[in-house]
């Protein structure tokens, strides 16, 4: 009730700012790649502004209106990346005269609104977590999806198409923002059981065995992926989303270790098992042999030219316009990146990547700023498939790792792929809005019923008997004491928030009430052993949990029933365990 | 042409300067900006201070520097636990407190300040706090990146 709430900077300004030059950077694309090819302005040259101008300035007032608090960094970025995407996607669709730019401009239409319209109606990140398994279930089925004999397709040796009437899509897009929904919904409920329980060999915590169930489930769906799709870059985007969830969750090395030896174990496994996979490798490590190079499926001739590509493009590029892209195949989706490292070479390149590690980096900031466990775990979790997406398509096309068939985030010529990665824009978008907002009260417990603490403490060292001195020596206890604080964190989400503005409002009055504090503080000297009984919890670990509820403020004042200060929080709790 | 196509790489590192500008900022902090001069507690009608306090006593404890800056909490009867724990009083998000890293506590018309056996300590002014010290009003307490202070 008594915060002096600091003045947060909006910074919208900067993000409109930002906003215009990345439309700057796409017009003067549009305008040199006219220039270049018929020495004139394009007539796509003010389709282009008007397009892009009015998008912007619609999800510009959008988050103006509904997320004044967003970080103002993500939006522009992501609109710049889309706009370098577009000029590139119309270079290669004047070269190879089809109408690719038309369409790509009509998604990123449609993905832009769609990114709006998320921000406006998802008034927070935490409704999410009510679909957990929902989203499971869909982001399995959607990932399985290509499987499925007349609605899968076969593009350019991969089986993630599904075609419905005229369009197709990249099921897999979808499926890793509902996977992240997913596994940061799971792993904030399970994150303790996660770290804490199972032995310790050589220094490094394993989980328990009935604990790697889920972590199983998604190793067989990437395998599964992986043999049937043929896809390399499916498959390792969902296992590696779910090991790096895994140890930001639990902060255990292991579940790297763990996930990526399971990971290698599955790929030898395939290798040596189904020879379209072979073929796949083939092309990687012998991209140069002739033969490879010559064959007619599956050979690495697109992978060798993109990379002669990139090669005459040297340090400046041949400039917008001036290169030969379109002797790759795909120049303008799978190999988008190659084609703008011949134009733009390795300075433009790496303005681009670098702007990649910037959205990204915000991702992670929105996470670190933001309190709840489940936003924590969601913008990362976003943020990483982000980051991750962008190695396995970069390594792809320059050697480092196999070629997959992913797509550039918002670059790349795709429908689904521009929309998921707009949703994820908005999801972030929201996650931050929240994160910076004001909170019209400190955190919890920060006012009215001071005694809470004690009490609370108390209520800890009756329920473990004051044993747990290192947690480790007793995970079965201390995990117990983590679904406890979990639980405080789960209702801190949703039910506590209400009770903290009733004991907040209502504070004066309780004070008067009961003159001797009910935590029996008063009656205690002050050098009792409370807070150094209470188990030392390993203080990371307890960050994480905590999850103190921000208060929306208009929740109404509701007058406060008398037994929500009687029986003290914990209780109820502990009986409904 | 070269100037054309030098000048859209140029643009694109221009495009990043400006985004790692307004990076900067908010990494050193002018994310807030007036770090509020603590102004009187608007809300509660006086009534809390148990009567057993002089009136010449703290009444709150005020967050002067860190991420909290401006954060305040009513003194009452009982101590008020310092750390990142959710179950603490004020629940600080700083890397660099400990979970249960202090606690102020009132005893005999007096605050007394204590540190938890914290990782980087409680500092009281300029001294580390070993042992159950006694707070003056308006003494800076260091918790990690944040400072706390008694208030009237």
């Amino acid at each position: 009730m008594s915060i002096d709430t600091p003045q947060v900077r909006t910074r919208r300004g900067s993000e409109l700012f930002l906003l215009a030059c990345g439309l700057g950077i796409g017009a003067m694309a549009y305008a040199i790649i006219g220039f270049a090819l018929d020495d004139s302005i394009p007539a796509e040259f003010f389709t282009f502004i008007a397009t892009m101008s009015v998008l912007g300035l619609l999800l510009h007032a959008v988050i103006r209106k509904a997320a004044p608090f967003a970080d103002p960094l993500i939006m522009p970025i992501a609109f710049a990346l889309n706009n370098v995407g577009l000029a590139m996607i119309f270079r290669i669709s004047r070269a190879m005269d089809s109408d690719l730019a038309t369409k790509q401009l009509g998604w990123t239409a449609v993905s832009i609104v769609a990114c709006a319209v998320v921000v406006f109606f998802v008034k927070d990140h935490r409704i999410l977590r009510r679909y957990t398994y929902v989203t499971m279930l869909s982001a399995l089925v959607l990932a399985m999806l290509p499987l499925v004999p007349f609605l899968g397709r076969e593009i350019n040796g991969a089986q993630i198409w599904i075609h419905i009437g005229p369009f197709s899509l990249q099921p897999a897009e979808f499926s890793k923002i509902l996977l992240a929904v997913f596994f940061a919904g799971y792993l904030v409920e399970n994150r303790d059981r996660l770290a804490l329980a199972g032995p310790k060999i050589a220094g490094i915590q394993l989980p328990r065995m009935r604990d790697f169930g889920p972590i199983i489930l998604v190793w067989v769906t990437s395998i599964v992926i992986l043999v049937m799709q043929r896809d390399l870059g499916t498959s390792l985007l969902i296992f590696g989303l779910f090991v790096a969830m895994l140890y930001i969750a639990t902060e255990r090395i292991s579940w790297i270790v763990i996930g990526f030896l399971m990971f290698s174990v599955g790929v030898v496994a395939a290798l040596s098992q189904f020879t379209h996979v072979q073929s796949r490798f083939d092309a990687w490590l012998h991209a140069l042999d002739n033969e490879v190079f010559n064959a007619e499926f599956g050979g690495s001739g697109q992978l060798v030219r993109g990379m002669y590509g990139m090669a005459s493009g040297g340090l400046f590029g041949t400039g917008l316009g001036e290169g030969r892209p379109t002797i790759v195949p795909f120049s303008y989706s799978d190999f988008i990146f190659a084609s703008l490292g011949e134009e733009l070479g390795l300075t433009g390149i790496f303005a681009i990547l670098l702007l990649y590690v910037l959205f990204v980096q915000r991702g992670f900031r929105v996470a670190l700023g933001t309190r709840d466990g489940f936003g924590k775990l969601l913008a990362s979790g976003l943020a990483f498939v982000i980051a991750w997406q962008m190695f396995v398509v970069i390594g792809g096309v320059t050697r480092v790792i196999p070629l997959t068939g992913l797509t550039t985030p918002f670059m790349a010529y795709g429908g689904s792929s521009l929309l998921a990665n707009w949703v994820i824009v908005a999801i972030l978008l929201r996650i931050s809005d929240n994160a910076r907002r004001p909170s019209p009260l400190p955190l919890r417990g920060a006012t009215g019923s001071e005694d809470d603490g004690t009490r609370r403490r108390s209520a800890v060292i009756n329920d473990a008997n004051v044993q747990a001195v290192d947690p480790h020596d007793q995970p079965e206890q201390n995990t117990e004491h983590f679904q406890w604080m979990n639980q405080l964190d789960n209702a801190g989400t949703q039910v506590i928030q209400r009770r903290d503005v009733i004991s907040a409002q209502e504070a004066p009055a309780t004070t008067d009430a009961q003159p001797v504090a009910p935590g029996g503080e008063s009656g205690r000297p002050t050098t009792a052993p409370t807070p150094h009984a209470a188990p030392s919890f390993p203080s990371a670990r307890s960050a994480q949990s905590q999850g103190s509820p921000r208060t929306s403020p208009d929740l109404p004042a509701v007058p406060q029933p008398e037994q929500d200060h009687t029986p003290p929080r914990y209780s109820r709790r502990e009986d409904s365990e | 042409m070269t100037l054309l196509r030098l000048g859209f790489l140029v643009l694109l590192w221009a495009f990043v300067y400006f985004v790692i500008r307004v990076l900067r900022s908010d990494l050193y902090g002018t994310r807030i900006t007036a770090a509020p001069a603590p102004v009187p507690a608007v809300s509660a009608p006086a009534t809390p201070t148990p009567s057993r306090k002089a009136a010449a006593g703290p009444t709150r404890l005020v967050v002067t520097a860190g991420p909290l800056t401006g954060t305040t909490i009513p003194l009452g009867s009982s101590a008020i636990l310092i750390g990142r724990s959710p179950s603490c009083t004020l629940v600080l998000e700083d890397d660099y407190s400990s979970s249960r890293h202090a606690r102020v506590f009132p005893q005999s018309d007096a605050w007394f300040v204590e540190d938890l056996g914290s990782t980087n300590g409680t500092f009281l002014g300029k001294d580390k706090v070993t042992e159950p010290t006694p707070l003056p009003l308006g003494a800076p307490v260091r918790v990690g990146q944040s400072t706390i202070e008694l208030q009237r």
